[in-house]
């Protein structure tokens, strides 16, 4: 509360100072996959950028000045990415750039944000982003392996230590898959039985049947995105496998429950945001009237329930917005050392502080471990 | 032995999946020798249409016959404004007319739905059906039965209609066709209209099982057309079987080898018998365009 | 039309240096080399599919062989990484020759399919090995290392200028060893056996072996593109071993007009542009893209640039 008074005198006492020059737009970058493999996380990702420009401006934009968005489809194409990010450097002269959205993309957009001293805030997952640490590359999602100790702590307190691991061959599942093997020791997991799958698979019976047949399994987690999880899931119930299934926090949406149907994601835990279970969070929580806000105005917007993928653009650009009211100047390197010192900054994914060491900001206990039950999300414990 | 059992079933499924898309490829290319890359795409509309009419509070049955019935409206006019007009290109022509087309109506699809993963209700529930130790989903069974029927219905309709034989004629000689009084213009719109329809009920039977959304086309494509070739390109039988074929080679490579080789083996195979057999497994071996 | 050897060097060479006079900003630069980068593939085709008659639509399979040895090879044999793009053109050579041997006798659309199935085979390989290829989020490219080297003589470019000139410079090479090769006894050799596979038989041409040789030098092409791309972006993922690459680099060829170089390199200009100037349609990018490919092929099946070239000869005389 505090900072917000303080950001909004130095707000007011900046566009003071600034009253009598032509109130250029501040201008911000954006390439996200709204097309492509990864059209569900990018299509939501731009609504968002959209949407809240369109209500900061309405607000009366920042110090004054009304943002103008530059926003490019890069299909997924870490090439396209590329293009796009200079173009956004070079060609239409943004302060800073949001995108990314996924780790492909983000890791082509990243040396051309580095050679130009921009800031840059990456929408996916993989932990390579952010560590190590590049001065100007900043990122929203918590980091697949944060996902992967989520799950393994849930497994430890549940008594499961040797689990099953089918995974994706996309991007995602495949990242997601290394960190997972990387940290399982740290849990003292043992990842018994190993299968993957293609992105766009029909069946994966043949899969789970030989995770199934290994007798000492007791638990299985599929890290991956897109529909490949939900035939996962839907294979699971058809064999009538009963062990606990763990999924992504790739597929948390509502949009997951309803291709896997309600019957056969049954049971299924995954870790999550807060934005999934806005309802039921205690009133006290923080992120509750932050993430309710975004949920409303992004369902009456576009008529689509909200996605997490969503909320990490959303996240971005607040944070971006809120280094923006804080910086000493529209030049990119006074926005970067403002992004730096961002502190408690709630969002829809946790409370943001980040430092030099740590341009992602969240920690384990912004991750909500879920539960599937009766067609909707539940918080465990 | 259950394994295996589950395998099986696994690749039937998966295989009658790439048979529907096949056995879409064959009438097209019998009556005009041209492989439609955009036949995906009628896969994709079949899903796309039934997903949303029934959104829209349509009973399912009215939603697939509405489906089916677009895609072969969509069917007929696509061949009407390119393959019609650009009669006797080369192959590579077509082929960038076909893709262009796919492209296109992929990029009308997210406009006009949007680019979310969809399916609707399976027809008979979901719960599985035990044989020998292993399950089978209803809707697998409707696609199986489904490919079936589409071979039969296309293996009798060339093989004992007017208007079958018809289209062979045109596809073998266009100019003899003519002059015996074919009409070759209907044929091959009729064609597309046929091709397009069974490439949307394709897509209505595997919707429960793969699900759908604006771009799952072009794998499908690619799936179909392998299965196809490897069958041997035209024939419904080839189609049939290389579909099938190309779904057991990938569930019991995923089995019993490598889940992340199993496409690899799969193409392996299918390179492996069009060097031993040019034509594929039951190809026309005199078709040759020149 | 066919513009003699010189003329068509001229032409383009004139092109590459004049245009950045035109450049507002550096991002002009990075679209130009990537138009460079498309079209030496594209090239390539114009040896395979204009001068030869055949189809592959495994290409990108090559381009991924290219780029890969950028990022692998430094690495692992310690070689300087313009070393590693000319392994990568040899190895795609020798990977050409094992794969053309038994699908060049593959016809029409039975070539199309095989040379697909080499090319998914490949972006496979690259997405699954990812203790050797760093997997579906690619792996790191290491610098070329020449544009420090200009600079240490007092040429000082931007990333984005030095890879424009760069590509270029290769481009123009490229084109030159193509127009030689049409006039030479392997290329009358070639053309033979596109307008004529019997004929060229009879008059003594060893058809399989000529084939061949196409494919080869045209994998080499892909295979030095991929490279380029690789070392300019500093980063590779199996995207580019993908069908649509493959797919993208014959559409620019036939689009502009397969015959010659120069049309092919015009295809390529128009669909390495379009998508930077359909970005303001946004939602109607792939309508368009589509559009313009269908009613291409349907209106002018030779290409665009002879079709507008014969129109203004039409109008001339």
């Amino acid at each position: 509360m505090q900072r917000t008074i303080i950001s909004a005198t130095l707000a007011s006492v900046i566009s003071f100072g600034l009253t009598g020059i032509a109130a250029a737009d501040i201008k911000i970058g954006a390439t996200v996959s709204e097309t492509g493999p990864a059209s569900f996380l990018g299509d939501p990702e731009a609504k968002t950028l959209k949407l809240l420009v369109e209500q900061i401006n309405a607000a009366g934009g920042v110090k004054g000045e009304k943002i103008k968005l530059f926003l490019y489809d890069d299909g997924g194409d870490p090439n396209k990415a590329r293009t796009f990010a200079t173009r956004l450097v070079e060609d239409d002269g943004v302060v800073a750039i949001i995108g990314g959205t996924t780790t492909g993309t983000s890791m082509a957009v990243m040396p051309v944000a580095e050679e130009a001293r921009l800031p840059f805030i990456s929408l996916a997952g993989a932990i390579e982003i952010i560590d190590p640490v590049r001065p100007n590359t900043f990122k929203t999602p918590h980091t697949d392996r944060m996902a992967c100790e989520k799950i393994f702590d849930d497994m430890k307190k549940r008594g499961l230590t040797r689990i099953g691991m089918i995974s994706g061959t996309d991007g995602f599942g495949a990242s997601m898959r290394a960190q997972c093997l990387d940290v399982a020791s740290k849990y003292g997991i043992t990842i018994v039985a190993e299968e993957t799958y293609g992105p766009k698979d029909a069946d994966m019976t043949p899969q789970l049947t030989n995770i199934r047949s290994k007798s000492d399994v007791q638990a299985i987690i599929n890290p991956g995105f897109g529909q490949g999880p939900a035939i996962v899931t839907r294979n699971y119930a058809q064999l009538g496998i009963a062990l606990p299934l763990y999924q992504s926090h790739g597929v948390a949406s509502n949009g997951f429950i309803e291709l896997a149907g309600a019957k056969a994601a049954e049971g299924i835990r995954l870790p999550g945001t807060a934005l999934l279970v806005g309802e039921m969070l205690p009133e006290s929580d923080a992120q509750r009237l932050v993430v309710m806000a975004y949920k409303t105005s992004f369902e009456k917007a576009t008529g689509t329930p909200v996605s997490t993928f969503g909320g990490y653009a959303h996240d971005a650009m607040r944070i971006l917005v809120d280094a923006l009211n804080r910086a000493t100047s529209m030049k990119p390197a006074a926005v970067r050392d403002a992004i730096e010192k961002t502190s408690g900054l709630v969002g829809t994914t946790g409370t943001v502080t980040m430092s030099a060491k740590d341009h992602l900001g969240l920690d384990l206990g912004s991750f909500r471990m879920l539960e599937i039950r009766n067609g909707s999300w539940k918080l465990v414990n | 032995m259950p394994e295996l059992m589950q395998f099986l079933l696994s690749g039937a499924t998966v295989g009658a999946v790439y048979a529907l898309v096949a056995l879409g490829f064959t009438i097209v290319y019998n009556a005009s020798n041209v492989v439609n890359f955009a036949q995906g795409e009628f896969v994709m509309l079949g899903g796309m249409i039934t997903v949303f009419a029934f959104q829209a509070g349509l009973p399912l049955p009215l939603a697939v016959l509405i489906a089916i019935l677009a895609a072969a409206v969509i069917g007929v006019g696509f061949n009407k404004l390119t393959i019609e007009v650009a009669r006797g290109a080369p192959v590579v022509s077509l082929i960038i007319i076909t893709v262009g087309a796919s492209i296109f109506i992929q990029g009308v699809a997210q406009v006009v739905f949007d680019k979310q993963l969809h399916r609707f209700p399976s027809f008979s529930g979901d719960d599985p059906i035990r044989i020998l130790g292993a399950t089978i989903l209803p809707q697998s069974l409707w696609v199986i039965v489904g490919a079936i029927v589409v071979f039969i219905g296309l293996w009798a309709f060339f093989t004992r209609t007017l208007v079958g034989r018809a289209v062979l004629a045109t596809s073998n000689n266009r100019i003899a066709a003519q002059l015996v009084g074919i009409n070759t213009t209907f044929i091959m719109a009729f064609s597309f209209g046929l091709s397009a329809a069974i490439g949307a009920l394709a897509g209505v039977l595997i919707t429960p099982i793969t699900l759908t959304s604006y771009q799952v086309g072009i794998s499908l494509a690619l799936k179909g057309f392998a299965a196809a070739m490897l069958g041997g390109m035209g024939n419904p039988m080839g189609a049939l079987v290389g579909g099938i074929l190309l779904g057991l080679l990938e569930s019991l490579t995923a089995g019993y080898i490598s889940s992340q080789y199993k496409d690899a083996v799969a193409f392996i195979v299918i390179l492996t018998v069009l060097f031993a057999f040019p034509q594929g497994l039951f190809g026309r071996s005199s078709m040759e365009r020149v | 039309m066919r513009l003699s050897k010189q003329a068509t060097l001229l032409v383009l060479a004139a092109l590459i240096v004049v245009a950045p006079i035109f450049f507002p900003s550096g991002y002009y630069f990075r679209v130009g080399s990537l138009l460079f980068v498309n079209s030496l593939a594209v090239v390539g085709v114009v040896i395979l599919t204009g001068y030869a008659g055949q189809i592959s639509l495994g290409h990108a399979g090559f381009a991924a062989i290219g780029a890969y040895a950028c990022a692998l090879a430094p690495v692992h044999l310690h070689v300087h990484p313009s070393i590693a793009a000319i392994i990568g053109a040899v190895l795609s050579a020798v990977v050409a020759y094992l794969v053309g041997r038994p699908i060049l006798r593959l016809k029409g659309y039975y070539l199309a399919v095989a040379s697909l199935g080499f090319g998914i085979l490949v972006s496979m390989v690259l997405a699954n090995e990812i203790a050797i290829t760093g997997g579906p989020d690619g792996i790191k490219v290491p610098e070329l290392g020449l544009r420090a080297v200009l600079a240490d003589w007092g040429l000082e470019l931007t990333n984005a200028q030095f890879w424009y000139a760069f590509s270029g410079l290769v481009l123009l090479v490229g084109s030159w060893l193509a127009l030689n090769l049409y006039n030479s006894p392997t290329g009358r050799a070639l053309r033979g056996l596109h307008e004529s596979e019997i004929a060229a038989r009879t008059v003594g041409v060893d058809v399989a072996q000529a084939k061949l040789v196409a494919f080869m030098i045209s994998a080499v092409y892909a295979s030095v593109s991929g490279s380029l791309l690789a070392l300019q972006n500093r980063l590779i993922t199996p995207d580019i071993a993908g069908y649509m690459h493959s797919i993208e680099i014959v559409t620019m060829a036939v689009l502009g007009g397969v015959g010659s170089v120069l049309g092919a390199i015009f295809g390529a200009s128009i669909l390495t542009l379009l998508p930077q100037l359909l970005t303001v349609f946004q939602e109607y990018e792939q309508v368009m893209l589509g559009l313009v490919m269908m009613l291409a092929m349907i209106f002018m099946p030779r290409g665009l640039l002879p079709s507008i070239v014969g129109l203004v000869r039409g109008r001339g005389e």
